[in-house]
């Protein structure tokens, strides 16, 4: 369990000479095997929260604790890594070797493990992502999803027990965001792997077990995806997007009270409409 | 068209000398070019340019890559040939004017010339028949002895690798600015020398602040995967050498006994 007591985060900005507050008070549990979705304008902190959990970032009040270990005790810096990998948005700028499969070994090599581990768990992690074939090529022959699925390879060969995704779509095609957001889930419900997926597209947030949505700062929301989308004029107000569909179960529920107002997928709302025909 | 680069120019195969281990084909090179240097009269010549032949055989490489090096350096050779072949002092065999040729310079010139030739050749063996990584991993390990007295062997290496990888993500970048640059009429290809080298200025500044956030953001993606130096560190495919190895020792150190006694024939 990650848990996060009343973190506060201040950045010194050099160019104002003034103090941001990124993180203010902020407090949230993440169990084993959940899949949270973190969303919020650019600016609203999560990126900072997300760099919180494998210790990149050290709070500046309050505390974070990876399976009760503190991130702050220097002694276990690398334990915490190791737990809590981390994929990030630029799939370029993440990937260290001159082939895939070099780069997914970059992470057990600075671990110290034996050549031979190293080798089964490259081969496994490269199988997880499907991108066995591919092992030789150069990073840079390869698209923006098969990158970031090489990065997330690069990861699972640590044996995290969580993975933290920073807007690991945000610079990828339709193509390559599915291709993703399948090895995610894949990952989460094939593998067991914990995932935090800090995002600003709705679709992706509602297939998540949790929604954490954070303005300024703090989180403003937290709960199931049909607890939260369902709030659609607060999540207006925040001019944050709201799922399609759920926006349309919104103003259907409004003209008729019979349909229910909870719907987040396609298949869902046609199994609703289809009661009607 | 820019992307078509090849970085030290590795052409895959299974020859001998590219199933040697990199730091045997590093010291080896070494020890070639001293043996190259050692020889000093036709015998040893002879001797060398004769292994040499063996040696770019063994490596199953086409013989244009080698003229395509030659080609290279054609100029330092006729230059450094032509330089030996007039200003050795000694027995003179023609003269017109102030220009004379001595017996001695034209006999340092064919030395001065085929040495040139041969060491381009056979060095250039070196990175056609190991992949990049290896080369900067044997680096590594031969460096390893002088990190005692400050020599960085592994941040050198690592600097090697990431410059290997980012080459091509660079290129693809310049090429990208450019064509946006040119959208709104920039101009690369007319203009003298320096109205050129100006046009190059946009090009540059967006590079070079695109690559430091580059650098930026890889540092942290590295320290995310636990990256804390050399120290303790180990690799997916680590350097042994093999049977093969032993038998190139044999060779090289028979390549620099026979230049040695060369000089005494």
């Amino acid at each position: 369990m990650i848990k996060i007591d009343h973190l506060t985060h201040i950045f010194y900005k050099e160019s104002t000479k003034e103090e941001v507050k990124a993180l203010d008070d902020v407090s949230l549990e993440i169990h084993e095997g959940e899949h949270i979705a973190v969303l919020g304008h650019n600016g609203c902190g999560k990126s900072t929260l997300a760099k919180h959990l494998n210790a990149l970032l050290l709070p500046t009040a309050g505390t974070v604790e990876v399976d009760a270990v503190d991130t702050a005790n220097e002694a276990d810096l690398w334990t915490i890594r190791q737990m809590v990998g981390m994929v990030f948005q630029n799939p370029d700028n993440q990937l260290v070797a001159t082939t895939v499969e070099e780069d997914v070994a970059f992470g057990p090599e600075n671990m110290g493990i034996e050549p031979a581990i190293i080798r089964q768990r490259v081969d496994e992690a490269l199988d997880a992502v499907a991108m066995t074939a591919f092992k030789d090529k150069g990073p840079h022959l390869l698209s923006g999803g098969q990158k970031q699925r090489v990065a997330i390879a690069g990861i699972i060969a640590m044996r995290p027990k969580y993975i933290v995704f920073d807007e690991p779509t945000a610079m990828l095609d339709p193509i390559g965001r599915q291709e993703v957001m399948n090895t995610i889930h894949y990952l989460n419900k094939q593998e067991g792997l914990t995932v935090i997926n800090i995002t600003h597209f709705m679709e992706e947030a509602v297939q998540a077990d949790r929604v954490v949505i954070m303005e300024h700062g703090k989180i403003v929301l937290s709960g199931k995806p049909k607890e939260v989308f369902t709030q659609v004029d607060l999540l207006k107000e925040m001019q944050l997007d709201i799922p399609p569909i759920a926006e349309l179960a919104a103003l259907l529920h409004k003209e008729n009270k019979n349909i229910a107002a909870d719907i987040m997928t396609i298949e869902e709302m046609v199994t609703e409409l289809c009661l009607w025909k | 068209m820019l992307k078509d680069i090849t970085i030290g120019q590795y052409l895959p195969g299974h020859s001998f000398l590219h199933s040697l281990d990199p730091r045997t084909k590093i010291i080896a090179v070494l020890i070639y070019m001293i043996s190259l240097f050692v020889v000093n009269n036709f015998f040893g010549l002879g001797f060398m340019l004769l292994l040499s032949f063996v040696v770019v055989l063994t490596s199953q490489i086409p013989v244009k890559f080698f003229f395509r090096g030659i080609k290279a350096i054609i100029f330092i050779v006729s230059l450094t040939v032509i330089l030996q072949m007039f200003m050795t002092p000694g027995e003179i065999m023609w003269q017109f004017g102030i220009f004379k040729i001595t017996k001695e310079g034209i006999h340092q010139a064919i030395f001065m010339g085929t040495r040139l030739i041969l060491l381009v050749s056979v060095t250039s063996i070196l990175t056609l028949t190991t992949t990049p990584i290896s080369l900067t991993d044997g680096i590594e390990h031969l460096l390893k002895p002088f990190q005692r007295f400050g020599v960085p062997a592994h941040e050198l290496a690592m600097m090697m690798t990431i410059a290997l990888r980012f080459i091509p993500t660079l290129i693809e970048e310049t090429e990208k600015i450019m064509k946006a640059q040119a959208a709104r009429g920039a101009d690369f290809e007319s203009g003298n020398l320096v109205q050129r080298a100006k046009a190059m200025i946009p090009l540059l500044v967006p590079l070079f602040l695109n690559a430091v956030k580059r650098a930026d953001e890889l540092a942290m993606a590295m320290e995310a995967r636990c990256y804390h130096g050399g120290e303790n560190r180990t690799r997916l495919k680590a350097l042994q050498y093999t049977k093969r190895d032993y038998v190139a020792a044999v060779l090289c150190i028979g390549m620099v006994a026979g230049a040695f006694t060369s000089r005494f024939i």
